[in-house]
């Protein structure tokens, strides 16, 4: 009996050619589209949640003036300088360490080749507050930074263009108007929503400040918080000392920002799973849009349908048993409209995951889910105009307009 | 063919009535209508227009039911069968063949003549075999891999037919199986629905509105409004009727 009904339903499959494929058709851009949408959301979160976890996890960001782009109006705010970083470092609890930062951009020339990146300079400090693991290579001695030493580690776009990718550790590079000993080089980070972190040359502060800035001011302080003090006290604390440090009467605003980067991490996590969803409820939708195409071609074809049913009637088909035919066609077709979507989602998905620099994920829930959904799409309007037509009376089934 | 006693008709019909839609729109298409019908008959229905020809017909094919009265069917009642149970009347006992064809389109003719075959279970090799058979006694099993579009109309008639006799029916009802086709092929139909009543015993039932092709019959049953107007028996078969 099955048997039978799987040959009639495939052979109505392969007589209805054009009205199987729209129907594949509509449950293969449902499939797809959802998979790939929400898996490539969700992959873009994680890239994003990578590269803010690069930022260090309990850092606070110190800057002087009121904020992100707070220009104009009044003086300029003063810069930090040494005394600062070390009031910081000494006097509030639960700081393990404080990284200034001086920085600058110049052009690094090297056996003709030549790269235009940005110079950090900082101290040992920075490696604490952010530890960034060297690829090859040392860092630099206490002395060398205490001296102010040409030394530089790099990172690794400026290795892969001054370089060609090969040893660098060692050399003599030209970095603006000075020579620089290239003493480690940095692993990579990867490309971010911050640009590329790898295209950069990290030194010690004190050169930084005397052969590029010209004067001692810092104009970042990266303050690493210990994991058992809330970064919210750590924060009031450092607000409380610099405002004593720079004079700053009651009821005047700070001239000073401090940027917590956890902060900035459940912002930017907000955002990515805000922007997930949205890219869900798009594809959601086209996966109605492809519910209903499969819909119209289904009632488009009801009648031709209902006057098949009436014939098989008419010959002496029980009702229930031209029924399981349809069922099984709608069923087989939905199935195979359900994987070739997903096969085409996960091509899809590896042809941008490169270009859009996000990591390949497989997430098995939306695959089912998507897969469910057409299926049960494919099946309820593939299904329900056979039943009404099969509860008809034969002869008022032939007569179907 | 005939398991009852002989002086029992194959089908019987007593008092049925049929009454199409409800309230105000509601119509009685027949009015009472009594009728036997021996086996092995070649019967010929005729009546105007609305008399109640198709309605009698679908009654008796099984394909609607009685509003009231009663329907034996070698003397077991019909009228009381669900739609299962009259489906698998129809598979067993029954072939019925319409006046506009009703074949599955796309479908070749062996397929078309296979189907019933197929729901009645039979294996493959069983269902090429009856349905060739079935091809050959209408003379179509050269065409039988040809869609009903790429045959004519009295060729379609053909295939229907063959589809309705492959299961080896007790009966064949056909609506106005000529209905659709010119005298010539009306002739050619007429005279397969003679042979398979003569030499395969099958009792044929067969509404027309032609004077000529019920002049094939034995039996001429002539409604009018909805009841029976009356029964002529033939000596002859061939012999002219009157409309
Ligand atoms: N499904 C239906 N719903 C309502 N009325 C119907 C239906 N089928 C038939 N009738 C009515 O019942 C009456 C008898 O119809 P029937 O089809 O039996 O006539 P007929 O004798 O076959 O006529 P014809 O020679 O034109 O085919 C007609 O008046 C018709 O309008
Ligand atoms: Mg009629």
């Amino acid at each position: 009996m099955f048997g039978t009904t799987l040959v009639l339903a495939l052979r109505s499959i392969r007589r209805h050619l054009l009205r199987s494929f729209l129907t594949i058709l509509g449950i293969v851009i449902g499939v797809g589209a959802v998979v790939t949408m929400v898996t490539l959301g969700k992959a873009t979160t994680a890239a994003v949640q990578q590269q803010i976890s690069a930022l260090g996890t309990n850092v606070l960001q110190v800057r002087p003036g009121q904020g992100f782009g707070r220009g104009g109006g009044g003086p300029r705010p003063p810069e930090f300088d040494q005394a600062d970083v070390e009031a910081i470092a000494n006097q509030v609890a639960g700081v393990t360490a404080v990284a200034p930062q001086a920085s600058t951009t110049a052009t690094a020339i090297y056996e003709g080749a030549n790269w235009s990146t940005s110079i950090n300079g900082t101290t040992s400090a920075f490696l604490t507050v952010q530890p960034w693991p060297l690829s090859a290579g040392r860092y630099w001695t206490a002395a060398e930074q205490e001296a102010g030493k040409a030394v530089c580690l790099i990172g690794n776009t400026v290795r892969q263009n001054l370089y060609r990718g090969g040893d660098a550790v060692g050399t003599r590079m030209r970095l603006g108007n000075i020579s620089c000993d290239v003493i480690g080089t940095l692993s990579k980070r990867g490309q971010g929503g911050f640009g590329d972190q790898d295209d950069v040359v990290v030194m010690p502060i004190k050169a930084v400040q005397r052969r590029f800035t010209g004067s001692r001011d810092i104009r970042l302080m990266l303050v690493g918080v210990d994991s058992a003090y809330s970064t919210d006290t750590v924060q009031a604390q450092i607000a409380d000392l610099l405002r004593q440090r720079r004079r700053i009467t009651d009821g005047k605003d700070d001239d000073f920002n401090i940027f917590d980067t956890a902060q900035i991490r459940d912002t930017l996590t907000g955002t990515t799973t805000l922007l997930t969803r949205i890219v869900a409820a798009v594809a959601g939708i086209s996966l109605v849009v492809g519910g209903i195409g499969i819909m119209n071609i289904m009632l488009v074809s009801v009648t031709e349908r209902t006057r098949e049913i009436g014939i098989r009637l008419a010959i002496g088909a029980v009702a229930r048993e031209v029924l399981l035919q349809f069922l099984v066609e709608a069923v087989a077709l939905s199935c195979l409209g359900g994987i070739i979507g997903l096969i085409l989602a996960q091509g899809v998905i590896l042809a941008l995951v490169p270009l859009m620099q996000v990591p390949w994920t497989f997430d098995p829930q939306i695959n089912l889910i998507a897969f469910a959904i057409s299926a049960v799409i494919g099946v309820v309007f593939g299904y329900f105009p056979a039943r009404r037509a099969a509860a008809l009376n034969p002869i008022d089934a032939l007569r179907h307009e | 063919m005939t398991g009852t006693l002989m002086a029992d008709p194959l089908i019987r019909l007593r008092d049925v009535t049929k009454v199409y839609g409800s309230g105000a729109t509601q119509f009685q298409a027949l009015k009472g209508v009594d009728l036997d019908i021996k086996a092995g008959d070649f019967v010929a229905v005729m009546g105007p227009s609305g008399s109640g020809k198709s309605t009698t017909m679908n009654i008796l094919g099984c394909l609607d039911v009685p509003s009231a009265g009663e329907f034996l069917f070698r003397g077991h009642h019909i009228e009381r069968l669900d739609r299962d149970q009259r489906a698998l009347l129809r598979r067993r006992y029954l072939g019925f063949v319409f006046q506009g064809f009703n074949l599955l389109s796309r479908t070749s003719a062996l397929e078309n003549v296979e189907l019933p075959l197929l729901y009645r279970g039979d294996d493959k090799r069983a269902r090429r075999e009856a349905a060739m058979g079935a091809l050959e006694k209408v003379g179509l099993d050269r065409w039988w891999d040809h869609t009903p579009a790429e045959l004519s109309g009295g060729q379609q008639q053909r295939v229907a037919i063959a589809r309705a006799i492959v299961t080896s029916p007790d009966v064949l009802l056909a609506d106005e199986p000529t209905g659709n086709l010119d005298s010539e092929r009306s002739v050619e139909i007429m005279e397969l629905l003679t042979d398979l009543n003569r030499t395969n015993g099958i009792t044929v039932l067969m509404v027309t509105h032609e004077p000529d092709m019920a002049a094939f019959a034995r039996t001429v049953v002539h409604f009018k409004d909805g009841l029976v107007e009356r029964i002529e028996a033939r000596h002859r078969q061939g012999q002219a009727v009157e409309a």
